[in-house]
């Protein structure tokens, strides 16, 4: 039987029903067709499902929708303003990325990186990374890439 | 993967949820999740009914109550790994919470899903076995007060009866200074589960070491305390020679587990490994 | 230097503003009107006969469409999906080609094998009826190794196929020559292993749509796939019997392949063929599971290889016998893999004078085995480089310089000719030298060993290893690789249409799965045309835009497609020519063209670009008996593959107490030819690297005696992960390919062909104190420390 429920994603209410067997990351694509976030194992090990949960990362194959009730939900489609995000601007300029489909979950396990480690040392970024498999890049450029988005970052908190 | 069809609730108060637990025998208490929705993914697990106790206020809090710190059930590992109380309190809990899984999985998974899940290669149960904790239990008679030591019986299997749930962890504060812990574990290259995981806690006063709890997870059924390696431990300084003679007694037991990532030997020679780089962290 | 002189430059990718925002649009972001959603009820057995399948409690079920068993598709007469590749027997009796069923009726023959195909209006209506197929196995024995399935008494996979053997094959010197030649040598180093199975684990699963539209009888299938093109021609001519006019394929952001999506695979036909049983579009979505049971797997080889040296330390001979692990049924290039693309490779970059290879081609109850990044090079530079740093220990000999000693002197490729090996291939141009001694100097390697030495003494073992491989890239010609037993042709399409404006549309048969086509080709024509990147669109992936398209796998895209795209521009340019002659009353001959116009030699007399293009399509003052339009196809059919090379080399640190291996640094020095954007080739290396690293270090595809596959899911089979890698330290020598107008020689697959033995030779050095002289890989923990402590 499906329950209702109401979310929070990308800033907008959502007001919908689902059945609790629903997972978030079906939500999120199928009725919601936020389809940036990506399905790769279905055992909670590649990240590529990750999105915010009230700005926490998490991985939205592992989460029900109706665990998310009453929360706010932050996917890649919220990242970009006008201009892309500067971690969305770290990938393409140190090419950390080529299929482009374990991107959205890094994004946004880069941001919860950035956000509680503003400066992080290579080891950091590995560490934090050690939960999204990326299959085309080995890692190198995807370091590359943050450290990017955290000079960028670090460099706006200053002109702040 | 989709589960299979089941009813959700959501409760806010612990007596809700033993209620509901009580009316539905096939019910799953539902926390963070992370043990529980991926073995429904697989069907190898097809609950009637999930309780959400993930709101209940009384359940998410990390507190220090003087003799102890209280840690509520449905506290994220994330949580653990963070919170001010945890880190300057119970540093061996926040260095063990920030080892567990990815920061995602740390950012859902709780301490209490994890012990009632009772994984025999997840980090809390012989870290919570070396810290000395209690395991606070509600059900429809009442609270239950089990040490950790008693909680943890075989694969997947804990005292956690029917119809209870676990409300609070309670670890004693160790008088800072005087103890010395640590958590060093083997990973799984995959999973990033423990193959062989050692929580040491040990006192140590005029260099000399007692009441050393040394626990282990992933090398048998359940996590469990060697006593073994702690008599050996007990009443000698902490020394090399002391460290090489406690991890030779370490893995001595019959039943360690065999997988295609490590053999029985192979986790026995690990855990006596992992004992001694527990150790020798201590001498820092 | 002109601002359009993008060749060689690094423009920050044009796909990347569409996936860093999750507005990529992958297969399985696709929705139909009305589409309806599959799942595969499959055998959780590898050998069992199908005693039944009662469908009717899943039939019942609320949202169920419709059930398709093995019977029903047995009734249609469709025979299955075909192999793409002939290897006969070396007595001259044809392979054997047992058919690979859509849906299985008689037999399961792997774990994973399709028995029915559930359709319902939900993902999870149609998860809940698979549950509810009822289906009665009688279980087989099953083998899974192939040296063991070839045997007398193994169950057999096919009735058809005695000693499971789908054919043997041999290439080289006649083995009496070589068996003398090795007799004959000072020292032989032998080598016996396994080149383990490995899941190329593509991140996005496979994902198809079928859509039959019954008012215009046309079908469109969505896929996952490297090569829309091919898939259509094998489901229209062998498969299904449907006419190709009426076929659309379309391949549109493909999350990664690395082989496993170049071949047709059943699901593809089975949503095209029920969906126009059921007159609704199906979905049908692996899950990671199902990927790993049924995205063909790579390498699989059981292999002994013996290379023989004189006194002196020079290669005399080599001799190879290997059995090549297929899986349960051909796969759409099974055969040709451990053949064609191995024993071909088995020359290195030595002068071997004396060359051997015989490969058994074996069924087994296990996944097809198929292409996986490198297909077959792997596994000949492997044996190879194992080989020779082995060999270099025994001999007491510098690896380095073992290799210095037997390398094949520089030659162009145009005034040298290209080197004619024992192994059927003619190198097009090497120069092999360099790129070791860069190797060597950008790894301190005088220092090196004085540093292991001393690290020795404090406990910690650090190791170097070596791998100088070359590859083949861009296989072809068509005409030859007919003659070897292809089923295709190996060109590549390429239409540049110059649109009324000058901007520019290019249509490729090249698929991009990762790879920056969009970039690269862009900076191609852009360069040729002396006009802005962002005036040009590549357009791929879709049979009804790109009229021919072999695809993209074998590190072929630029060589091949992109030669495509130059002939083509060089055609658009030539008409150009004449257009802009006769607006500027010139001859053509004293045109020049350059930065997007073409000028009157010695003059300021100019027309642009565009103007010409106008021109074109608005030809009121124009050449007579000139066609209008400005639009040129070419079929490039390349003279030869092309041969990158390179030198990688590892360095390990092993814990003896725990036999773990940490790899510290990875230096890869590559060759393949012209680059045209240096920030993707370095790309493509990296990632290549990672997973050649990743099969010496953490991958391997483990099935148990009863042929189950133990590892199905990403919680136990091992992939490199961001903590598991240093930094890559690259660099690259040029070597440009003498027979393409590019001069290049593609990359994709380098790095993963060069740099699994470098890591295992480094273990094998950090290890030598212990007397180990050999391991299986992957090089697990347990392995390492069960080798070093008995």
């Amino acid at each position: 039987m499906k329950i209702p429920i109401k979310v929070l994603i990308n800033n907008k209410e959502v007001k919908t029903m689902v059945e609790p067997r629903q997972l978030l990351v079906f939500l999120l694509r199928d009725q919601l067709r936020l389809t940036g976030t990506h399905i790769g194992c279905d055992t909670s090990s590649c990240g590529a499902c990750t999105v915010h949960l009230d700005g926490n990362a998490v991985k939205s194959c592992t989460v029900l929708a109706v665990q998310v009730d009453g929360r706010s939900v932050h996917t890649i489609e919220s990242m970009a303003g006008s201009a892309l995000h500067p971690i969305q601007e770290g990938f393409k300029e140190e090419h950390g990325l080529q299929c482009g489909f374990c991107t959205p979950g890094m994004i946004m396990t880069t941001a919860n990186l950035l956000r509680t480690c503003p400066n992080p040392s290579e080891h950091q970024i590995r560490e934090a990374l050690e939960g999204n498999i990326c299959r085309c890049t080995g890692y190198h450029n995807i370091i590359k890439a943050v450290q990017y988005a955290a000079d960028k970052l670090q460099k706006e908190v200053k002109h702040v | 993967m989709i589960p299979s069809s089941f009813e959700y609730m959501r409760v806010s108060t612990v007596a809700e949820a033993i209620d509901a637990l009580r009316h539905d025998t096939d019910a799953k208490v539902l926390a963070g999740g992370h043990s529980l929705i991926p073995a429904m993914k697989l069907r190898l697990s097809q609950p009637s009914k999930l309780i959400d106790i993930s709101r209940i206020p009384a359940l998410n809090f990390i507190r220090d109550r003087g003799k102890y710190i209280a840690i509520g059930a449905a506290t994220t590992h994330g949580t653990i790994a963070t919170h001010k109380t945890t880190v300057q309190k119970l540093p061996l809990l926040a260095h063990a919470a920030s080892m567990i899984g990815d920061v995602q999985v740390r950012n859902m998974g709780t301490i209490g899903g994890s012990i009632a899940h009772a994984d025999p290669a997840a980090d809390w149960p012989a870290v919570l076995l070396a810290a000395g904790a209690t395991i606070v239990v509600e059900g429809s008679t009442g609270v239950k007060k089990i040490p950790a030591s008693e909680f943890f019986v075989d694969f997947f299997t804990t005292q956690l009866g029917e119809g209870e749930l676990i409300t609070e962890i309670h670890v004693p504060e160790p008088t800072v200074g005087t103890y010395r812990q640590a958590y060093a574990k083997f990973v799984q290259p995959a999973s990033r589960f423990a193959i062989v995981g050692c929580a040491i806690q040990f006192e140590l006063k005029d260099g000399v070491i007692s009441n050393a709890h040394v626990a282990y997870n992933g090398v048998l059924a359940c996590a469990f305390r060697d006593a073994a390696v702690e008599s050996s431990l007990n009443g000698q300084p902490l020394t090399e020679a002391t460290i090489e003679n406690a991890a030779s007694k370490a893995g001595a037991g019959s039943n360690i587990l065999s997988d295609n990532f490590a053999s029985a030997p192979y986790r026995a020679h690990l855990t006596k490994i992992y004992t001694k780089r527990a150790l020798q962290s201590c001498l820092a | 230097m002109s601002n359009t002189n993008y060749i060689g430059q690094s423009p920050k990718r044009v796909e990347d503003k569409r996936f860093t925002t999750g507005n990529g649009r992958y297969t399985d972001d696709i929705v139909l009107p009305n589409m309806t959603f599959a799942h595969f009820v499959r055998s959780p057995h590898a050998h069992a006969k199908i005693v039944s399948v009662d469908t009717s409690e899943a039939l019942a079920m609320k949202g169920v469409v419709a059930i398709f068993t093995g019977q029903d598709m047995k009734k249609t007469g469709i025979v299955g999906v075909p192999a793409g590749w002939q290897v006969d027997f070396i007595n001259g009796d044809r392979m054997k080609e047992p058919p690979h069923a859509l849906l299985v009726w008689d037999k399961a023959r792997h774990v994973g094998d399709g028995v029915a195909m559930v359709i319902a209006e939900s993902r999870a209506a149609a998860r809940d009826a698979a549950e509810a197929v009822v289906v009665e196995y009688d279980v087989l024995p099953a083998v899974v190794n192939a040296a063991k399935a070839v045997h007398d008494n193994a169950p057999l996979v096919h009735d058809d196929a005695p000693n499971n053997k789908a054919f043997d094959w041999t290439l080289g010197n006649p083995i009496g020559e070589v068996d003398a030649a090795i007799a004959a040598c000072a020292h032989v180093t032998t080598l016996e292993f396994t080149n383990q199975r490995l899941s190329p684990n593509a991140m996005e699963p496979r994902c198809a749509i079928g859509n039959y539209d019954q008012y215009n009888e046309k079908y469109t299938l969505y896929t996952t796939s490297q090569n829309p093109h091919l898939t259509r021609l094998l489901m229209c001519a062998f498969v299904l019997g449907i006419p190709e006019h009426k076929v659309r394929v379309v391949a549109p952001d493909v999350g990664g392949g690395f082989g496993s999506k170049i071949f047709h695979y059943i699901e593809e036909a089975m949503v095209i063929w029920a969906s126009k049983q059921i007159n609704r579009p199906i979905k049908w979505t692996s899950t990671r599971t199902e990927a790993f049971l049924t995205d063909a797997h790579g390498r699989d080889h059981v292999t002994k290889a013996e290379m023989g040296f004189d006194k002196d330390g020079n290669v005399k001979a080599l001799r190879v016998n290997t059995f090549a692990n297929l899986g349960a049924y051909l796969s759409t290039f099974g055969p040709a893999v451990p053949t064609y693309l191995h024993g071909t490779l088995l020359q290195g970059l030595y002068t071997t004078p004396k060359i051997n290879v015989k490969v058994t081609g074996v069924f087994t109850h296990t996944t097809a085995v198929d292409a996986y990044r490198g297909a077959g090079r792997p596994e000949a530079t492997y044996l190879l480089e194992r080989l020779m740093d082995k060999a270099a220990l025994e001999m007491n000999r510098d690896p380095a310089a073992l290799r210095f000693q037997n390398f094949i002197p520089p030659f162009d490729g145009v005034t040298q000719p290209g080197y004619v090996t024992q192994v059927a291939l003619q190198y097009d141009s090497g120069n092999y030298g360099p790129v070791l001694e860069r190797g060597l100097e950008m790894v301190g390697y005088e220092n090196f060993r004085a540093e292991q030495a001393a690290a020795r003494k404090k406990g910690k073992y650090l190791g170097i290893g070596f791998s100088t491989y070359i590859e083949a890239c861009g296989i072809a010609p068509s005409a030859v690789v007919g003659a070897l037993g292809a089923r295709a042709g190996l060109y590549e399409s390429a239409q540049v249409r110059v649109q009324p404006t000058g901007k520019v549309s290019v249509y490729s048969g090249s698929h991009s799965h990762g790879q920056g086509h969009e970039t690269t080709f862009a900076q191609v024509v852009a360069d040729k045309l002396g006009i802005p990147m962002s005036d040009i669109e590549i357009v791929h992936g879709d049979s009804e835009a790109v009229a021919f398209g072999m695809g993209t796998y074998g590190s072929r895209s630029l060589a091949v497609g992109g030669s495509a795209i130059v002939k083509s521009i060089e055609k658009v340019l030539e008409k150009g020519a004449k257009i802009a002659a006769f607006k500027l009353e010139a001859a053509v001959e004293d045109l020049e063209y350059a930065n997007g116009k073409w000028t009157v030699k010695g003059t300021n007399k100019s027309i642009g670009f565009g103007d010409v293009a106008l021109t074109a399509y608005v030809p009121h003052h124009y050449p007579a008996g000139l066609e209008p339009g400005l639009d040129f196809s070419s079929f490039y059919d390349p003279a030869n593959f092309t041969y990158p090379f390179g030198c990688h080399i590892a360095i390990v640190e092993v814990d003896i107490e725990t036999g773990k291996v940490k790899l510290n640094r990875f230096i890869a020095v590559d060759d393949v030819g012209n680059v045209i954007n240096p920030m993707i080739v370095d790309g493509q290396i990296h990632g290549g690297l990672a997973q050649g690293i990743g099969q010496a270090m953490f991958e391997e595809v483990l099935y148990d005696d009863d042929g189950q596959l133990v590892n199905a899911s990403y919680m136990d089979y091992t992939m490199p992960r961001a903590d598991d890698l240093p930094m890559f330290e690259t660099d690259r020598t040029v070597t440009p390919c003498p027979h393409n107008p590019l001069g290049v020689k593609g990359a994709g697959e380098a790095g993963c062909i060069g740099s699994t033995p470098a890591v295992v030779n480094a273990v094998m050095d950090a290890l030598h104190p212990f007397g180990i002289k050999d391991l299986v890989m992957p090089m697990t923990p347990e392995r390492v420390w069960r080798a070093i402590h008995g």
